[in-house]
């Protein structure tokens, strides 16, 4: 439209130049006596000259328009947020590689079963703002939850400003409401947090608000109620595994290398091979397996998980240890 | 016959097109801005009245173990009856009414200052603090004090789009034309020390 014009004025310009030095001085007048002027050269020329003009006009008012819009609606303060690159973010490394695809997968089932969404998110810091501000903005950024129901939730851990927050989408807020919450919060994820067993409070916090979510409310409030009898809880069946994995390796370390000992009779080489063996072993079966997780992790919960566009209006609570 | 149907389509052709580029250009501006302005204003009142309905509950508790705080809990609710007289009696244009917007603010922010003087006074007392009831209740008011804050952000936020628009180019001139009786909206000067949602320490911090 803006090339149309100018070629117009263009074109417009040209058959007027040569009336000027009839007249000099009157380079400024108006359209209509450039138009007497023009007369002789017939009608048709002023028409467009106007026409041309009338859109230079419009074009530059739709410009101005335009950059009062854009000047009016410039965007209010905000923290910078991180892209939403999976359900666990997680910009501190506080969680091992494998706890954090368990979590995933628990999340993922959260969504397949319910649709809610909830996201962990572990932040290096709050950017100066309350937790609870950072929180609702952080939820409108990413837009976790289904458009039409709003049902996301956001677990928030600012573990440099010792600070966590469950955000709840404007949808959850009777299910999920602010006592509930608090008592996830107290109960399940602040008593880990201050043993320093953040993997474990994430674990227990995501439990209690997945097991609300399905309609399960009672026992999470159970759970709180006897929260000082439990020392570990379901929540810590992942580090109660790796454990176990670790006794195992070690056991059968042990035993091969005693089955080596028990043989006296073989000499001190095939010892020393044995426990060359054993050495190339273990790093061998773990790479093997831990190769094996991440590409399982990242076909199935890594991909293509993004917000549904639900909404935030300050559900949830939040607390500090 | 055909020449005449074809005619007719094509002007209903070019309604359509002149209604919805001129949709496009800003004609529903004003009166869109304006309802999602007035739907934040309910939010926000909405989120009053429900720490008002709180309050009650919230003054019980207290004087059940500290019938001595009598003055603090008098403040509380006396706070809260202006602030719910004022609510019920809110002028219909207080939207546009700078003056009448002021009054009600005042009258929500007294309430949140006896609040927070309530909330402080019961730091004294280990047995509300740690008693189920009152955590239970704190951390709704807690959460409603978040709420509200949030609402009153949103509504500025509407309010700032929906003058802005009426005040600046092709709004202003939609204005003259078309609505000439939209007024701009007032909202809520924030002083500094309101702009935080006012922290309720549940003495977690050890």
């Amino acid at each position: 439209m803006r090339a149309l014009a100018f070629r117009h004025m263009r074109a417009g310009a040209r058959p007027a130049s040569p009336a000027s030095p009839l007249r000099p001085g009157r380079h400024g007048g108006s359209a209509l006596r450039r138009g007497e002027l023009l007369k002789p050269r017939g009608q048709r020329l002023l028409a467009v000259l106007r026409q041309a003009r009338l859109q230079a006009i419009a074009f530059i008012a739709l410009l101005l328009g335009l950059l009062l819009i854009a000047g009016g609606t410039a965007a209010v303060a905000q923290p910078k947020f991180p892209p939403l690159t999976g359900r666990v973010v997680d910009e501190v490394g506080l969680l091992a590689a494998d706890s954090r695809r368990a979590l995933e997968r628990d999340l993922e089932a959260l969504e397949t079963k319910s649709t809610d969404q909830l996201v962990v998110y572990i932040t290096r810091s709050l950017q100066g703002y309350p937790i609870e501000d950072f929180g609702y903005r952080l939820g409108r950024h990413w837009q976790i939850g289904q458009k039409d129901k709003n049902n996301g939730v956001l677990l928030i851990v600012a573990p440099n400003e010792r600070k966590v927050r469950i955000e709840v989408g404007r949808g959850l807020e009777p299910q999920l409401t602010d006592i509930l919450t608090k008592l996830i919060i107290e109960n399940a994820i602040l008593p880990a947090f201050r043993r320093n067993d953040f993997p474990g409070g994430i674990m227990a916090g995501v439990r209690d608000i997945r097991d609300v979510l399905l309609g399960d409310a009672e026992a999470v409030k159970e759970r709180a109620r006897s929260a000082k009898k439990r020392t570990t809880g379901g929540g810590n069946a992942m580090a109660v595994a790796v454990l176990v994995l670790f006794i195992l390796i070690a056991v059968s370390v042990v035993w091969a290398q005693s089955m080596q000992t028990a043989h006296p009779g073989r000499a001190m080489r095939s010892r020393r091979d044995a426990r060359r063996q054993g050495d190339s072993i273990i790093p061998s079966t773990w790479g093997s397996s831990s190769g094996g997780w991440s590409s399982g992790g990242s076909s199935d919960s890594g991909g293509g998980f993004s917000g549904g566009g639900g909404d935030f209006g300050g559900g949830g609570s939040s607390g500090s240890w | 016959m055909l020449r005449h149907a074809l005619s007719r389509l094509a002007a209903l052709a070019a309604v359509v097109t002149v209604a919805v580029s001129v949709a496009g250009c800003g004609v529903n501006n004003i009166p869109t801005y304006e309802q999602t302005a007035k739907a934040k204003w309910s939010e926000v009142l909405s989120q009053y009245k429900r720490r008002a309905d709180l309050i009650p509950n919230l003054v019980e508790t207290v004087k059940g173990f500290a019938a001595q705080e009598q003055q603090v809990l008098t403040s509380v609710v006396e706070a809260r009856a202006k602030a719910t007289q004022a609510q019920v009696q809110l002028p219909p244009d207080i939207t546009t009414n700078p003056e009448a917007m002021k009054r009600f603010q005042d009258a929500q922010n007294s309430l949140g200052g006896a609040l927070r003087q309530l909330l402080s006074v019961v730091e004294n007392y280990p047995d509300i603090k740690s008693g189920q009831n009152f955590l239970a209740l704190q951390s709704q008011l807690e959460g409603t004090e978040n709420r509200i804050a949030i609402a009153r952000r949103d509504y500025i936020e509407a309010v700032r789009v929906y003058n802005t628009e009426l005040t600046t180019f092709p709004g202003r001139i939609w204005k003259s034309v078309l609505y000439a009786s939209a007024q701009p909206m007032a909202t809520f000067d924030i002083a500094p020390a309101e702009m935080q949602t006012p922290k309720v320490d549940f003495g977690t911090k050890k």
